[in-house]
Order: C-alpha cells, then structure tokens, then sequence
C-alpha cells in the first residue's frame, strides 16, 4: 500500500447501471472528475432491459 | 466532459487509500474505432454470424457485431470476440468490406491501464437469480415456464415479439397466465438466499397489470403465488389494491407440482389453499418471479478492495454510514449493497456522491475543466447569412430522401448563403468543419437538417459556439425522425417534405436573435428544517464540504423520532448515534443550530432564498441557496383495539419504553400478542408504514430470547421483513414466535374480561377462531405525516394524498421536489427505518451540492419575457403552472399602471403564457410571435402555390 497525504479530486465509478450513472453525475456537477468503468459494451444495466417501471408505469428507457 | 466513460473494462486491481488509489483496469477490445463508427448499422446487416441475444435473455438472435439495444449509450458497435468468423476461424470481414467510415480494427488489444482517483464508488448490481436448478418449477423443460426477467423481454417493444406478447411453445397469445413468487428468494432449502429481493411483488403487480396492454383480447386472467405480498414502498400498497381491483388474483399459496400441458403447451400446477383445500390448475404462462442475487463480482470485489460482506453477500455497512464499506474511501450503493429497487438505487448514488465529496472536499474543482470558447460574433443588426448543412446519416436519411435536391432548393432559399451535405452531420471532423464554415462564410445564422434536436441541439449549439456564434442561432429540421424513418416507403414525398421543412427551419432561423443564459449569483448557504436524524445528518454533509449551514428544529432537542428508537433492524444502538451527531451539531464550526425556531416566511428561488425565521430571541433573516426539509412524521394514536382504555394495550414505542423500564414484569408475561398495521393499509392510511413488521419481530425475537416460555403471537397482513431483515423473521420462526395471518375484513377481536384482556382470530389453517389471554397487547400503530401547511405554503410544497411531501420524480428524482432548491429527507417523506433515512439525507446534500458547487448558476435561456403591449389582465398568471409571474401596479405620472412581471429562476419557457396572451404583452425567448408566424407562412407556402395552380 502506497501511503500518500496528497488527496486527488477525481472518483472511480465501477459500473453503469441507473446507480453508477447518477453519482457519476451528482459527482461531475459538484466539482469532481469521474472515471466511470462499465464491463458491458454501453451503459444502463439492467434497468435498459426493463419494459416499464412501477409504480408510474414510465417507459424504463 | 467531467465524465470519462470506460466501456467492456474491467478492475484488475487497487492500491492506495482513501484520498489517492490507484486502480489498474483492462479495457478489453471492442475491434470498433469509437472515433470513427457512427452507428449507421450496415455492418449488423452484412454480418452473417447469428448468436443468442443476451439483452433478450437469450428469447432473440442478434450478430456477431452489434449494439446491445437502439438506444445504447455509447452508440457505437462492436465485435464479439468469441463469436466473429474472422477473429474464431479467420475468414469472412463482412462488416470491414462494407463499414463506408473504416471503423472496423480486428487487431484491436486490450489496454491495461491506471488510474488515480481520491474515492471509488462500486455500482455493479445483481445478478437475476437462475432457477435451472430448481427442477420442480420445469424451468427450461416446460416451454411456457419464463423467468420474470425474460417475460419483462416477452412485454416489451424492443423485444423478440415487438411487444405482443405470445407463449414461448406455440406462438399464440396466452390468456391465463401465474405468476410465482419468491423464486431464489427467502428460501434456505433449494438455494441458498434466505433474504427477501425487496422487488418481485412489485415487479410481478406490475408486469400483471401492464399484460392486458399487450394482448389484442380482454379476456386475460392474472394469478399471483405468494407468501406475502411485500408492496412496502411510497404509492406501492395504491399500486396493490389497484391491481386488485382490476381483478388480478393473489393467491397464498405454494404451488410445487408443476407439469406440462396438453401438447406441451401451458404448465398445469397444484397447490394447497391456506384452508388445507388441495387445488389443480392450468396455465397458459407461468412467470417464475426471480430475486436477485449478489453480483457476480462481489466476492471478488471484496477481496480487491478488502471490504466485508454480509453472510447473504451483499455489501456490510453501517446505518449511519450506509453506503461506506468497511475500507474506507470505497462506497457501494444500488443492488450490489442490498436488494432494492430504482428509488433506493438512485437515492444511494446520490448519497454515495455526498460521502466522496466530503472525503475529497478539500480538492474540489482541481480535476475538472470547464470549456473555452471563441468570443462571439456580434451579429444585431446585420443581414441574414444563414449555412444550411443537410445530413445523410449514412442512408438513413440519403436512402429515402434526396439530399442533393434538398441541397439545391436550400442554395436558392432567402438569405441562404451556404449549403452543403454531409455523410454524418454530428460526427466530430464535420463538427469541427461546420464550426470553420461558419468563420470562412461569414455565416450568421445556421440550420441544420439532419435528426432531432431533443438529441442533437445541445451538439450543434456547441459547434457554434466554437465558429464564434451565439448557441441560439440555430435551427434543426428534423429530416430523419419525422422524415426518412417514417416515410421510406414514398421517397418522392419525402424528399418534398424535407424541402418544406428546410424552408421552415430557414424562415424561423431569419428572426432568431443572440440569447445569454442568465446567471444568478448563488448564495452558497444551506438551510436544513428538522433537527431528526436526518435534518442532523444533511446539516453535517453540507457543513463537512464547508458549506454555512442553518439547521432549524422546531422543539428544543435534536434527535427527533429516533430519540424513541432502540436498535436499528441489525441492532446498532440509535441512542448512541442521535447522541453523536447531537454532538458534532452542537460543535460543528459551519452550523449554526436554531432550537424552538420556526420558518415564518421564504422569498427568493433556488440559488437565493431568503426567510424569516422566529426565535425565542425574536425574528432573524435567513439568506440561504437550498433547502432540505427533514420534518419528520409521528407514530398515530390507535383508534381501536381498547387502546388508551386498557394499559396492557400499548403501541411499539410504548412497548420498547415498557422493555426499557420493567423488564422483569415483560419476562414474567405467559402471553404476549403484537397486532399488525393498525391504522396502516386500511380505508384511512392507505399505504404500508415499512418499519413495524420489523420492529414487532425484532421485539419478539427480544421477548423470546428474554424467556423462552411467553408465547409470543404475531397478528398479521402480510409480514413485510423486505431484503435482508427476512432473516429475522426465520428467526423468529425459529424460536417459536407464532404467526397468524388475518385480512382487512377479519380482523382480530379485543375485549377485557374477569380483569383479562383476549384476543380473539380467526386461523385459517385450523379454520377456526383461537382465544388468547394477554398480558400484554403490542400495537403496530402506524406512522403518519405532521400537518405542516404553513411551512408547505411558504415554500409551495406539494403533499401526497397521505400528507406526505412529494417528490419531483418517484424513480429518477426521489430526493429533489417540484420546486427547484428543494430537497426532502426522512420520515417527512415517507415511513423508513434508520439508514434509509440517512442515505436520503445524504443524497438530498449531493443534489443540493451541485447547486451550492458554483458561485453563479447559470439558467436555461428559453425563458418568458413581457413586452409593452401587456396591460396586465393578468391571464398569464392563472396558467402558469410554475408560479413564475405575479402581478406588478406601479406608478407612472400620476396614473396606476399594472403589469405582470416574470421570475426568470423559475421559468420553464413552457409557452403556456404567450398562448393564453391576447395582447401580444409576453413571449418566450426563441418562440416569438415573429418566429412563430415566419415558420407558419413558409408551412403553408406549398399549399398556397398548389392552390394557386389549380
């Protein structure tokens, strides 16, 4: 382990489902920089699978 | 541009701590220059390759180069390794012949790379739960048996039966379909998940209802196996009784014999009714409804990072911390922590956000950019010179549409001094090339036919902004979405329509002028009202970032409902919690607390409120850029039950102080009976309180553990121990706590006699009535909202039909409210247990943050305006659906003049009041009467010709 005082002002997200994409957000809006890694080939999880979503019934894309 | 997306990457390893790790990722090839595809699909089609889809759990096909789905972000293809002819065997390159940008890179490697960053937060949610090993349920052997997830495909548009739904066997559309609950979930017997998922009920009432939508006939006939039905969430229990009403049948029942149909259609099950009755039944569709399982990456996440996990290999947290593992600097949040819907997923994102943020606070703003762009143009006053760019997009506008002729009718349009076509408008060289265009051609004005500015517009205005332009002076003609996609069929007509709108978009664009997005100067303070556990909370987030904080609270002690809680459901002591955040309140240099205080006032919008608060020293002004309202709610008074007539029948909390104070008269009790939703899910509070199933079985577990021989009952609805305090509940069980299911139309009977207090109910499986003597008599009382309608004016907050505060979007904005600057926290929100109320506390300080992240807040441009013409009627007013107009009376020589006047904070530009205006007295900036009418006259220009010859 690396012992280091010196903070960096940057966040890794690991993963890109509807979690990972809104604090990757919060995030960037609030003055960091975000490194956002998704295994898959795009972002949105398992919530893009999804036909709709309760208890509003919207359209999950 | 603050976010760096990596996709098909993996974690390979981390060193470091919180403040400065150091990850090393592999980013795996995707034979696809991201640079250079633009995703116009011609190499899907030419590829040959068919493989299983796995976004269509495996129910479709899809090619060996594809795109996961339609709207995939980032929309650029790529190669499937393990499946390509070329990369497997050698031959083929179909999509490399055939990709008209040259995107295809077959000895594409994998990078491995490293990366520095002060926090990490780890998101990579669950897995659905596969029952292939649960061979009763015929998974996979009966055809019409689905998973929840594969029948969520089966439902919709995007899926392998375009959204009519049709049974795997044989292709027709089912019409009585079973759902089976708790598939992979609160079972220790087939599989090793004893927790509840916390969503299949909702999910399956869901996917219930929305079938009628997807079959042509009216005859479907829904039918839902549980064990209990879990609808524990804000508007679920509405959501339950609606799908009740609507004739969706709930059954308590466990079917396990599950058998083929005829000719192998349907599933025929058995079952045993609650009354012993033994029931056969056939289906046409059988919904397994899976839970969810930790992710597949937890195990080796945690050794990575080494953080804990829990028992059931979920992420081990705490409740005041609820999204910080056990290392310190790594959060995790959504499915990964818990099993748990969209609401708490989205809620625990922001919170994660809030505890990066204040571990990184004194580094803010040093990673990221802000962009830079030429000076602009002055441009009032001058002629017209309008560039036209017309799209091809690949073929998806050129194969229907005829972009050169659309090109020439551009040239010999008004004003038009430029025009040319390009392959792919929005890709980055033609971005760049549009932006010297604009320099070269002294261009002032832009339209762009291509797709949709709802997509597109932000791009484009950003490309000219960078030729030195204002962003508003541009036009979009959508010739693909309204155009080519739906009119391939006739491309002479298409290629007229595009005419028609080309010329529109120019007509508009002539009277476009330069828009400034107005800034207003943040007041970087946050007021919090409620001094509960999450008002203490979010007061603390923002402080712990160096944001002055007010934190008011109404009585004269912080701590709030918690104050008369034990023990969380995992038993952390929340004294000693309230206790310690009491304290850092208290001492904190950023917070000034306010006891005995009230807000009597708010004026002002997001970034710049301001209040009059009344203290017991008197009135003080408060100046303040967002607000969090952690007002709380209360434990009702039960109306029923002999309660506050009899002092053996008590509420929870009554009970807890009971337990607290007399435990030796508690451990002498023979009898101890705990009633359930008293005054919840009923005519009066229609919604489930959350938190009692767990405190009544926590309480039980207690009495038990306390003496063995009480016999403790639990009356009950449903037992509602979601995620994984269902482990109590086994436990419970365990101990020999007796469980005894009623409905809403039997409920138990109370009556004291011979000094005796009974308890009278029905047991369905003994299809009789019991009669117990209590000692003590445990009332689940339900949690209702406060009345605050001052406060709610005062800001214009909006309540639910049980009083409690709304949010702006139930799944995507939990935290934020209608009214921007506004956020919500806790029990005034809705029932919750501990962490929960700390996490939306936390996340209410990540939204609030990025209002408070900058000194000025720039404002959307597209906004109202009054002109002379208003006289003040005053229509506008009525309309406006954000409160953003008021009417002004001044004074002008002597005589009264009323006008209306516009809040530009909290303008939406909706346009709703200069289409009520009858004066021509208010526009919205970009939609003038000018423009407006400009684009109406080139619409009816073809008509009028056409007219005129005939």
């Amino acid at each position: 382990m690396r012992m280091s005082t010196e903070h960096i002002g940057s966040v890794m997200v690991v993963g890109g489902g509807i979690a990972g994409i809104q604090t990757s957000l919060d995030l960037a809006n609030s003055g960091y920089f975000v490194h956002l890694i998704e295994s898959r080939a795009g972002i949105g999880g398992v919530m893009a699978q999804l036909d709709k979503t309760y208890p509003t019934n919207d359209c999950a894309m | 541009m603050n976010i760096e997306l990596s996709t098909l990457t993996d974690i390979i390893g981390v060193s470091g701590e919180k403040g400065n790790f150091s990850v090393t990722i592999r980013k795996n090839p995707r034979y696809v220059d991201m640079e250079k595809c633009i995703a116009c699909g011609l190499c899907t089609k030419k590829c040959p390759r068919k493989v299983s889809d796995e976004y269509n759990t495996g129910l479709a096909k899809r090619k060996a180069i594809h795109i996961q789905y339609d709207q995939t972000v980032p929309l650029k293809y790529l190669i499937d390794g393990k499946n390509c002819l070329y990369l497997t065997r050698g031959r083929c390159r179909a999509c490399e012949k055939f990709c008209p940008t040259n995107a295809i890179n077959f000895d594409d490697k994998e990078e491995i790379l490293t990366i520095n960053a002060g926090a990490v937060i780890l998101a990579p949610g669950y897995k659905p739960f596969d029952p292939s090993d649960m061979s009763h349920y015929g998974y996979k052997q009966i055809p019409d048996v689905v998973t929840s997830l594969e029948y969520e495909r089966l439902l919709s548009v995007s899926g392998p039966c375009t959204g009519h739904l049709v049974k795997p066997s044989d292709g027709r559309e089912p019409e009585r379909i079973a759902w089976l609950q708790c598939v992979g979930s609160r079972n220790v017997s087939d599989c090793a998940n004893g927790y509840c998922s916390s969503v299949c009920c909702m999910y399956t009432i869901k996917q219930a209802l929305v079938t009628a939508e997807h079959l042509s006939g009216d005859s479907v006939d829904q039918t839902v196996f549980y064990m209990d039905i879990r609808t524990h969430g804000k508007e679920f229990e509405r959501y339950y009784e609606d799908a009740v009403k609507k004739g969706v049948k709930f059954v308590n029942a466990r079917p396990r014999t599950f058998s083929p149909g005829k000719d192998n259609t349907g599933v025929c099950l058995s079952y045993v009714l609650d009354n012993g009755e033994r029931v056969t039944e056939e289906f046409d569709m059988v919904v397994l409804s899976v839970g969810l399982e930790a992710s597949e990456d937890a195990r080796y996440l945690s050794e990575t990072f080494g953080f804990e996990l829990t028992d059931n290999r979920f992420v081990k947290t705490d409740a005041l911390n609820p999204v910080t593992t056990t290392c310190d600097g790594v959060y995790a949040i959504g499915a990964f922590l818990s099993p748990k819907a969209i609401p708490r997923s989205v809620t625990e994102a922001s919170a994660a956000a809030t505890a990066a943020a204040v571990a990184l606070s004194s580094v803010r703003d040093t990673m990221t950019q802000a962009k830079t762009y030429p000076p602009e143009k002055e441009v009032t006053g001058t002629e017209p010179r309008i560039g036209v760019f017309v799209c091809s997009c690949g073929i998806n506008i050129a194969n229907t549409v005829d972009v050169q002729d659309v090109l020439e009718y551009a040239k010999t349009l008004p004003n038009v001094v430029f025009a040319e076509n390009n392959l792919f408008t929005c890709s980055t060289d033609t971005q760049e090339l549009i932006s010297e265009k604009i320099k070269e051609n002294d261009l002032n004005r832009v339209v762009i036919a291509a797709c949709s500015p709802l997509t597109h517009e932000p791009l484009f205005q950003d490309t000219l902004r960078e030729g030195g332009l204002n962003a508003f002076m541009i036009e979009m003609a959508n010739i693909r979405n309204q155009n080519s996609w739906v009119h391939s069929d006739s491309p002479e007509k298409a290629t007229l329509k595009a005419k028609d709108q080309v010329r529109i978009a120019v007509a508009k664009v002539t009277f476009n002028y330069p828009l400034q997005r107005q800034g207003i100067k943040v007041v970087r303070k946050a007021l919090v009202i409620g001094g509960g556990l999450s008002g203490m909370t979010a007061a603390l987030g923002f402080a712990d970032q160096g944001y002055e904080t007010v934190l008011i609270e109404k009585g004269d002690l912080l701590g709030g409902a918690a104050r008369n809680l034990d023990t969380t459901w995992n038993g952390e002591n929340i004294r000693t919690m309230v206790d310690g955040l009491g304290e850092r309140v208290r001492e904190h240099a950023e917070i000034k607390l306010m006891l005995n205080t009230r807000i009597k006032s708010c004026s002002g919008s997001v970034g710049n409120f301001t209040s009059i608060a009344r203290t017991p020293d008197g009135d003080q002004t408060i100046e303040y850029g967002v607000a969090v309202m952690a007002t709380g709610a209360e434990e009702s008074q039960p109306e029923e039950y002999l309660f506050g007539q009899d002092r053996r029948v008590m509420t929870h909390l009554q009970f807890d102080e009971e337990l607290k104070t007399s435990e030796s008269v508690v451990k002498a009790s023979k009898t101890v009976v705990f009633i359930q939703c008293v005054g919840s899910r009923d005519e009066k509070h229609p919604y489930c309180s959350r938190v009692c199933c767990t405190h009544s079985v926590q309480n039980a577990i207690r009495l038990k553990k306390l003496n063995p021989e009480i016999d403790v009952y639990i009356l009950h609805r449903d037992i509602r121990t979601y995620g994984e305090r269902e482990d109590l509940y086994r436990e419970a069980r365990q101990l020999g706590v007796i469980f005894v299911r009623h409905d809403l139309d039997r409920k138990p009977d109370v009556y004291a006699a011979d000094k005796n207090l009974y308890v009278e109910v029905f047991v369905p499986i003994l299809q009789r009535t019991i009669k117990l003597s209590c000692d003590y008599l445990v009332l689940a009382a339900a949690i209702i909202a406060r009345e605050n309608k001052e406060l709610n004016e005062f800001y214009k907050c909006g309540v639910n039909e049980d009083g409690f505060l709304l949010e702006a979007h139930p799944k995507l904005r939990p935290v934020d409210m209608t009214s921007d600057g506004l956020f919500i926290a806790g029990l005034c929100h809705y029932p919750k247990p501990v962490d929960e109320s700390v996490a939306q506390a936390m996340a209410a300080v990540a939204r609030a943050g990025a209002v408070l992240a900058s000194e000025v807040m720039e404002l959307d441009a597209v906004k109202a305006y009054v002109t002379d013409n208003c006289d003040g009627c005053a229509l506008c007013i009525d309309v406006c659906p954000y409160n953003a107009i008021r009417l002004e009376t001044t004074s002008e020589n002597g005589r009264k003049m009323s006008r209306v006047t516009t809040d530009t904070a909290v303008c939406k530009g909706c346009g709703l009041c200069e289409a009520s205006c009858p004066k021509s007295g208010i526009y919205v900036h970009g939609f003038t009467l000018d423009q407006l009418e400009a684009q109406v006259d080139a619409a009816a220009d073809r008509l009028e010709r056409s007219i005129e010859h005939a």
